[in-house]
C-alpha cells in the first residue's frame, strides 16, 4: 500500500526551558533531546509540567527561558518565538481535539498546505495507514472513540510534520482498546520514521512508546535513557521507583560490594559508607529456610508477588511461577541478578512504592 | 538577565499583534466614554456658575427624585411579582409568569404616549368622569414627576422581576427549607434568608432600571419634566452650546458611576453561590380571596403595561384611516430604522469577534481582561455616549472641512458608531460566551496543522461561534430599532427612524398617526422576548440565563 516514508523528520532539542504560570515555576530548566526519526516518551506524575513542556515545543505556550530548535532552526529563545502554525510541529491531544463541524476528510485535510495536489489522494492514504479506510465522509460525532483518535493521528501526520507530540492520547479509551491502537499507533510513526515525543504518566506505556524515556520531576528531566538502562541504572531512588517496582535496601558499602540485609551485594561502581542499593523484585529468589517471614502473596496469572519480612525490612520478590509459598512460611532470600546499583543515602529520601 | 524578559513576555503575549488589535478595539469602543469623563477633570467654571444660578438645581433634584421613585417602584412590582409567581400557586400564574415578561417590550417613550393619552384632560377616562360627576371632577396631575415615574417602572420593572426570579430560582431549595426546618414561618424565612440572598440581584436589576432612567429624556418630555439629560437634549440641540452639553454629560456619569458605586456598596462583597439545579421552592396554593387578589395584582400590572397600551394603539389603527397617507414616509424611515440596526449588529459582532478573538490569540490573561472593557457601553446612560462621540465628530468635521453630504455622512457613521458603543454587550457576551465553549485544544489543533489567526477565525471561530453571534445581533439590531435618545442627538438634519417618529408624532399629540410605527416596535422587540420563552418552555432555567446576562451588563460597567 505503498506508503510515503517521510524525509522531513528533524532533531528536537530543548535546552533549559522555564515557563511560570502566574508566579509559579513550572518548567525549570528543561533539557531534553529527541534524536531525527527516533521517540521519546516523557513520563511524569500529573502535575510536573510534562504538558507544559509539549505545549512550548508546539508553541502554544511561550516559555520565559530558553532554547527551543528543530532540525538546527530555532524555534524560541530569548528573543524570537515562532508562532505554532510556522512550526511544522504535529500534535495529537489527549481529547483529540477534531474539528466537529468538519468530515473525517476534511480534518485530515486541515493541515495540508494551500495548494497541495491530490489532496483526495494524500487524505485517502493517510486515513488508509489508521486504518479508517472510506471514513471520509462520517462526522466526528458519529465516531467511536477509538476511531476518533486515529482520525486525530491521520489529521497530524497527514500533513508529514518535522516532529509528532502526543499528549496521552491513548488516556481517553479503554484498556482493552488502549494497547492495541497503542502498538498499532508505536508501528506506524516507526515507519514513518517520526521524530516523536509521547506524554504519558503510564510506566508500561512509556516504555513501550518510547526508544528512549525521559522521566520528568517538578519541572525538570531527571534522566533521559533507554527503557533498558533506565529500568537497570535509575538516576536516583525516586526514578527508581517511579519506573518500576523497588526494593530500596540500607547497606554499608566497603568498595565492590554492600551489606543489607539479605547479605553482600556486589555493586556495579566503587562506594563506601552507607548507602542505598537497588535491588528489582524479579532479581531476588525464594527458597525453603529461616531468614524471612511471607506477610502476603498476590497472584496475577503471568506471575506473583510476595511481601516478605526480613528483619523488620519488608522485601517485594517478584516470582514468574505459581505461587508456591503462602503467608506465614519461613523462607530464605538469594539476590541473583547483575551488580546493583546504589545511591549515597542522603539522596535515599523516597519510599519504594 | 533572563528575569528581564518574564514580565514584557507576558504583557505582550504569544502574538504581540493580536495584542495590539485587541486593545486597539477596546481603545476604539470606550474612547467616547472616556472623552466625556475627562470633561469632568476638566470644568468650566464659567459654564457651572451659569448653571448652577439657572436651571440646574432644579434638574438635579427633578432627577434625584425620579430615580428614586423608579427605583422604588421597580423594586416593588419586581420582587413582589416574582415572589407571587415563584412561591405561590394560584389560577392562571403559569401564564402570569412568562407574560410578565412582556413589557421590556413596550419602549418608555410609547407606553407614555398612550397613558397621556388615555388619561389626560382630553383623554377617555377624565372625560367619561366629567359626564358621569359633572364638570369640577378632581383628577390627580398626570403630567408630573410621579406620572412618568409609575409610566417608567410599568415599562422597566421586568428588568427587577427578572433578576429576581432568576434570583429565587438559583437559590437551591435546601437553603429555604432549612430555614423552615429551623423554625421561620414563611414570611421570616422570605425576610431572613430568601430576600438578603436574593439582594445582590435586586440590586442590579436596580441599577440597571436607574440607568435606564437616566438615559430617557424623550418620555420625560411629554410630561413636561426637566431631568439633567433633557438639559443635555435642549442644550446641544437647542443652542448647540458643546462645552455646557459635554459637561452636562459628565454630570450624568458622575451620577452613574455613584448609582453603580451605590450598589458595590450595597452589595458588599456578597456573592452567592449555590451548587445544585434550580427548582422552584415550594409553592403554597392560594384560594379564595387570597387568590382573586393575586389575580388581581398580576392582571392589573399587566393590562396597565402592556395590554391597555396595545389595544389602544390597535383601536387607533383601526378607526384612523388618514394614517395610511404617511405609508410612504413610513417606508422612508423604516428602511432607516433597519439601516441603522443591521449596520450596528454587524458592527458590534465583528468588533466583538475581533476583541473576542483577538484576546484569546493574544495568549496573555491581561489582555482577555482588558477586552471585557467593550462592553461597558451598556451600563453608561445613552446621552453620555451621544454626546462624547459628537465631539469626536467634531473634531472630524473640524479637520476635515464642512461639506453638506459629509457632514450627514459623517453623522450617521457617527450613529451607527454610538451604537455599537453601547450595545457591544449584546454582541460581546454572546460571541464570547460561544467561543468559552469551544474547547481550546480545537484552536491548539488548527494552530499545530499550520492555520494562522485569520484560518482559524475563518474556520472555526466563526462557523462555530457563528450561531451566538447571530443571536447576539439580532438583540442588538432590536435594541438599535427600539433606541430613541442616542438618534435624537446624534442624527443628521431629515434623518429620522421609525422610532425618532413615534416621538415627534407623539410630542405633537398625534397619537393615532403613531401608532403604526409603535406597534411595529413593539411588535419587534417581542421576538427576542419570545424567543427566550420558548427556550424556557423547553429548557426551565433559561430565565436565569437572560437574567445572568441582564447582570452582566451591570458588572461590566463596574470593572
Amino acid at each position: 500500500m505503498g506508503i510515503v516514508k517521510t524525509s522531513s523528520s528533524r532533531q528536537l532539542v530543548v535546552r533549559g526551558v522555564t515557563k511560570d504560570f502566574e508566579g509559579e515555576r513550572v518548567l525549570r530548566g528543561v533539557d531534553l533531546t529527541v534524536e531525527r526519526g527516533s521517540s521519546v516518551t516523557l513520563l511524569g506524575q500529573s502535575g510536573c509540567g510534562k504538558t507544559t513542556l509539549l505545549r512550548a515545543i508546539a508553541g502554544l505556550e511561550r516559555p520565559e527561558a530558553g532554547t527551543i530548535s528543530l532540525g538546527g532552526k530555532i524555534l524560541t529563545n530569548g528573543e524570537t518565538f515562532v508562532a505554532p502554525e510556522r512550526r511544522r510541529i504535529g500534535m495529537v491531544f489527549q481529547d483529540w481535539a477534531l474539528f466537529p463541524h468538519l468530515d473525517v476528510a476534511t480534518n485530515v485535510a486541515y493541515g495540508l498546505p494551500k495548494g497541495t495536489e491530490n489532496r483526495g489522494a494524500i487524505v485517502e492514504e493517510t486515513l488508509e495507514m489508521v486504518g479508517l479506510s472510506g471514513f471520509g465522509r462520517r462526522m466526528p460525532s458519529t465516531l467511536s472513540g477509538g476511531e476518533q483518535q486515529r482520525v486525530a493521528i491521520a489529521r497530524a501526520i497527514a500533513p508529514r510534520p518535522d516532529a509528532l507530540l502526543l499528549d496521552e492520547p491513548f488516556s481517553n479509551l479503554d484498556a482493552g482498546l488502549r494497547a492495541i491502537v497503542r502498538s498499532d499507533t508505536r508501528a506506524l510513526l516507526r515507519e514513518l520514521e517520526m521524530t516523536t515525543l509521547f506524554v504519558t504518566h503510564d510506566q508500561g506505556e512509556a516504555f513501550v512508546l518510547g526508544d528512549e524515556v525521559a522521566v520528568m520531576r517538578d519541572g525538570v528531566i531527571r534522566q533521559q535513557a533507554p527503557p533498558g538502562v533506565l529500568y537497570s541504572s535509575p538516576i536516583d531512588p525516586w526514578v527508581a521507583a517511579f519506573v518500576g517496582e523497588a526494593n530500596l535496601l540500607l547497606a554499608d558499602a566497603d568498595g565492590q560490594s554492600a551489606h543489607t540485609v539479605l547479605g553482600s551485594i556486589p555493586l556495579a561502581d566503587q562506594a563506601f559508607g552507607k548507602h542505598t542499593v537497588l535491588l528489582r523484585p524479579e532479581q531476588i529468589y525464594l527458597a525453603p529456610g529461616s531468614e524471612g517471614r511471607v506477610k502476603s502473596v498476590e497472584f496475577y496469572g503471568h506471575d506473583c508477588s510476595y511481601r516478605v519480612d526480613v528483619d523488620g525490612t519488608e522485601i517485594i520478590v517478584r516470582s514468574i511461577a505459581a505461587p508456591v509459598f503462602s503467608p506465614g512460611d519461613h523462607v530464605s532470600l538469594s539476590y541473583q541478578g547483575p551488580e546493583a546499583v546504589s545511591y549515597p543515602t542522603a539522596e535515599a529520601d523516597s519510599k519504594a512504592s | 538577565m533572563r528575569s528581564d524578559t518574564t514580565e514584557p513576555a507576558r504583557l505582550r503575549g504569544r502574538r504581540p499583534i493580536w495584542t495590539g488589535i485587541t486593545l486597539g478595539v477596546v481603545a476604539v469602543i470606550i474612547a467616547p466614554i472616556v472623552l466625556v469623563g475627562l470633561g469632568a477633570f476638566s470644568p468650566s467654571l464659567d459654564v457651572w456658575s451659569q448653571l448652577w444660578s439657572g436651571p440646574l438645581p432644579e434638574m438635579l433634584s427633578t432627577t434625584g427624585v425620579l430615580l428614586v421613585l423608579v427605583g422604588v417602584g421597580t423594586l416593588i412590582l419586581g420582587t413582589g411579582l416574582a415572589w407571587l409567581t415563584t412561591a405561590n400557586e394560584f389560577p392562571g400564574r403559569r401564564i402570569f409568569t412568562w407574560a410578565l415578561m412582556l413589557p421590556l417590550a413596550m419602549p418608555a417613550y410609547i407606553l407614555g404616549f398612550v397613558f397621556l393619552a388615555v388619561l389626560d384632560f382630553a383623554g377617555p377616562v377624565q372625560t367619561a368622569l366629567r359626564s358621569w360627576f359633572g364638570p369640577e371632577v378632581w383628577f390627580p396631575d398626570v403630567s408630573s414627576t410621579v406620572g412618568v415615574a409609575i409610566v417608567m417602572s410599568l415599562s422597566l420593572y421586568p428588568y427587577v422581576y427578572i433578576l429576581a426570579r432568576a434570583a429565587l430560582r438559583e437559590q437551591t431549595p435546601a437553603t429555604y427549607e432549612s430555614a423552615r426546618m429551623l423554625g421561620d414561618n414563611r414570611m421570616a424565612a422570605l425576610r431572613r434568608v430568601v430576600l438578603p440572598m436574593a439582594r445582590p440581584s435586586l440590586a442590579a436589576g436596580m441599577v440597571l432600571v436607574m440607568m435606564e432612567t437616566l438615559t430617557d429624556f424623550a418620555t420625560v418630555q411629554y410630561f413636561n419634566v426637566q431631568t439633567v439629560s433633557v438639559g443635555i437634549y435642549q442644550v446641544w440641540r437647542g443652542m448647540f452650546d458643546r462645552e455646557t452639553a459635554v459637561e452636562l454629560a459628565a454630570l450624568v456619569l458622575f451620577i452613574a458611576l455613584f448609582i453603580i458605586g451605590l450598589e458595590r456598596l450595597l452589595r458588599g462583597p456578597a456573592r452567592f453561590h449555590q451548587r445544585g439545579a434550580p427548582r422552584d421552592i415550594e409553592r403554597v396554593p392560594l384560594r379564595g380571596w387570597k387568590a382573586a387578589v393575586a389575580v388581581s395584582i398580576c392582571g392589573s400590572v399587566l393590562s396597565a403595561a402592556i395590554i391597555v397600551p396595545l389595544v389602544q394603539l390597535l383601536y387607533w389603527l383601526w378607526t384612523s384611516p388618514a394614517v395610511v397617507t404617511d405609508m410612504t414616509r413610513a417606508f422612508e424611515f423604516l428602511s432607516n430604522s433597519l439601516g441603522m440596526a443591521v449596520a450596528a449588529a454587524f458592527g458590534c459582532v465583528f468588533f466583538a469577534m475581533l476583541a473576542a478573538g483577538g484576546a484569546r490569540f493574544s495568549g496573555s490573561p491581561l489582555v482577555r481582561r482588558a477586552a471585557h472593557l467593550v462592553t461597558v457601553g451598556y451600563a453608561v446612560p445613552g446621552p453620555v455616549v451621544a454626546i462624547g462621540v459628537l465631539v469626536m465628530i467634531g473634531w472630524v468635521s473640524g479637520v476635515a472641512g464642512s461639506n453638506p453630504a459629509g457632514i450627514v455622512l459623517l453623522s450617521l457613521t457617527g450613529l451607527v458608531y454610538a451604537y455599537i458603543v453601547r450595545f457591544m454587550a449584546l454582541g460581546y457576551g454572546s460571541v464570547d460566551a460561544s467561543m468559552e465553549k469551544i474547547t481550546p485544544s480545537t484552536v491548539d489543533a488548527a494552530h499545530t496543522l499550520g492555520a494562522g489567526p485569520p484560518r482559524v477565525m475563518k474556520q472555526i471561530y466563526f462557523p462555530m461561534a457563528g450561531a451566538g453571534a447571530a443571536a447576539g445581533a439580532v438583540l442588538v439590531a432590536i435594541d438599535v430599532l427600539k433606541e430613541l435618545p442616542i438618534v435624537l442627538l446624534i442624527r443628521p438634519f431629515g434623518f429620522t427612524t421609525a422610532s425618532v417618529w413615534v416621538w415627534e408624532l407623539a410630542s405633537e399629540s398625534r397619537w393615532a398617526a403613531a401608532a403604526v410605527p409603535a406597534l411595529l416596535i413593539v411588535l419587534t422587540a417581542m421576538i427576542p422576548i419570545a424567543i427566550y420563552l420558548g427556550r424556557e418552555r423547553r429548557k426551565p432555567g433559561s430565565a436565569v440565563a437572560l437574567g445572568a446576562r441582564v447582570v452582566t451588563r451591570v458588572e461590566a460597567g463596574v470593572e
